[in-house]
């Protein structure tokens, strides 16, 4: 069966998020202040799995394998047919 | 004795440091495509600076997933020394065969200069020429350098003394201006456990000849060769 698993990998609370402080000053320029900006990544993958929790397992399996760096990110999983 | 430099796609460091090895320093060294893996066995593997596969996830990130890498693992076990230098430290760090991580900069632009660094052990192959504490002058040129690892990660490097080079003032302090990227510790050069892998951020192909302002490098792959010379290779 075809899965869609939709990954998102952000940093863990705490890390510095360097890029997350810039675009926080751009915003400040433009007129938005904000003190609190995170910035996440999304990958939509889609793939053969036997079922659903297979599905899930593989797309761990990429989270952990490659994915994400478990030193500084988190991750999120979430499988459609 | 023979040394293998290995090519990524996106690799722009790798005839600097086949350079330094076979000209300034007089080793045999091989250039390899990385798909070639190691087709013999080297005394010592170089992962040179660049851009493999664009930086495209993390620094490092796809590079270290390629078979060569499994080769490299496998020389590393046998006792044979692996240099990783800025991307190639990167690649390292995403192998895990250092722990940690080189992220992007705390001020996220990319750095290209001189640097001090404090040789901060020198009872490893990469670092027995210098003297302890010994400060020298190594370009960085990174955006993505600042090492971070869990807080029991560097306090086990500092036990075992596994922190090759800090970045640091001329004095040899290690200041928050003297330290470019914002790295944890200012630690810039790591070693494994084994102390045959080193993966340091700075240049140090780029700081082996008068001409080009610093000779401070060439003593990295000099300790290497010594190293080998002691240890019995032909």
């Amino acid at each position: 069966m075809i899965f869609l698993a939709k990954i998102t990998i952000g940093l863990k609370e705490g890390m510095l998020n360097p890029e997350a402080m810039a675009i926080s000053h751009a915003l400040g320029n433009l007129g938005f202040p904000t003190d609190d900006i995170r910035t996440e990544r999304v990958f939509l993958i889609r793939f053969d799995a036997a079922d659903h929790r297979d599905a899930e397992e593989k797309a761990r399996g990429m989270c952990e394998r490659l994915l994400a760096n478990p030193v500084i990110h988190h991750y999120e999983i979430e499988v459609h047919r | 004795m023979r040394f293998a430099v290995i090519q990524f796609g996106g690799s722009n460091c790798d005839r600097d440091a086949h350079y330094v090895l076979s000209e300034i320093c007089g080793v045999d060294t091989d250039l390899l495509w990385y798909k070639e893996g190691l087709p013999r066995t080297y005394d010592a593997v170089i992962i040179p600076g660049g851009f493999s596969y664009g930086d495209y996830l993390r620094a490092g990130a796809i590079a270290a997933r390629t078979p060569a890498m499994k080769d490299i693992t496998a020389h590393a076990g046998r006792g044979g020394l692996v240099l990783g230098i800025c991307n190639g430290a990167q690649i390292l760090a995403e192998s895990g065969l250092v722990p940690g991580v080189f992220s992007i900069n705390a001020y996220p632009a990319f750095i290209c200069r001189e640097v001090y660094l404090r040789v901060d052990q020198t009872a490893s192959p990469f670092t027995s020429l210098y003297r302890p504490g010994e400060v020298i002058r190594i370009p960085i040129a990174h955006k993505e350098g600042r090492y971070v690892a869990p807080d029991a990660v560097i306090r086990e490097l500092e036990e075992e003394g596994r922190i090759a080079f800090r970045f640091c003032s001329m004095e040899g302090d290690l200041t928050p201006e003297s330290n470019p990227n914002g790295a944890m510790g200012s630690i810039t050069g790591i070693l494994n456990r084994e102390k045959n892998i080193l993966a340091m951020m700075p240049h140090p192909e780029r700081a082996s000849e008068v001409i080009l302002g610093s000779e401070d490098g060439k003593k990295v792959f000099l300790s290497m060769i010594g190293h080998i010379e002691s240890s019995g290779s032909t």
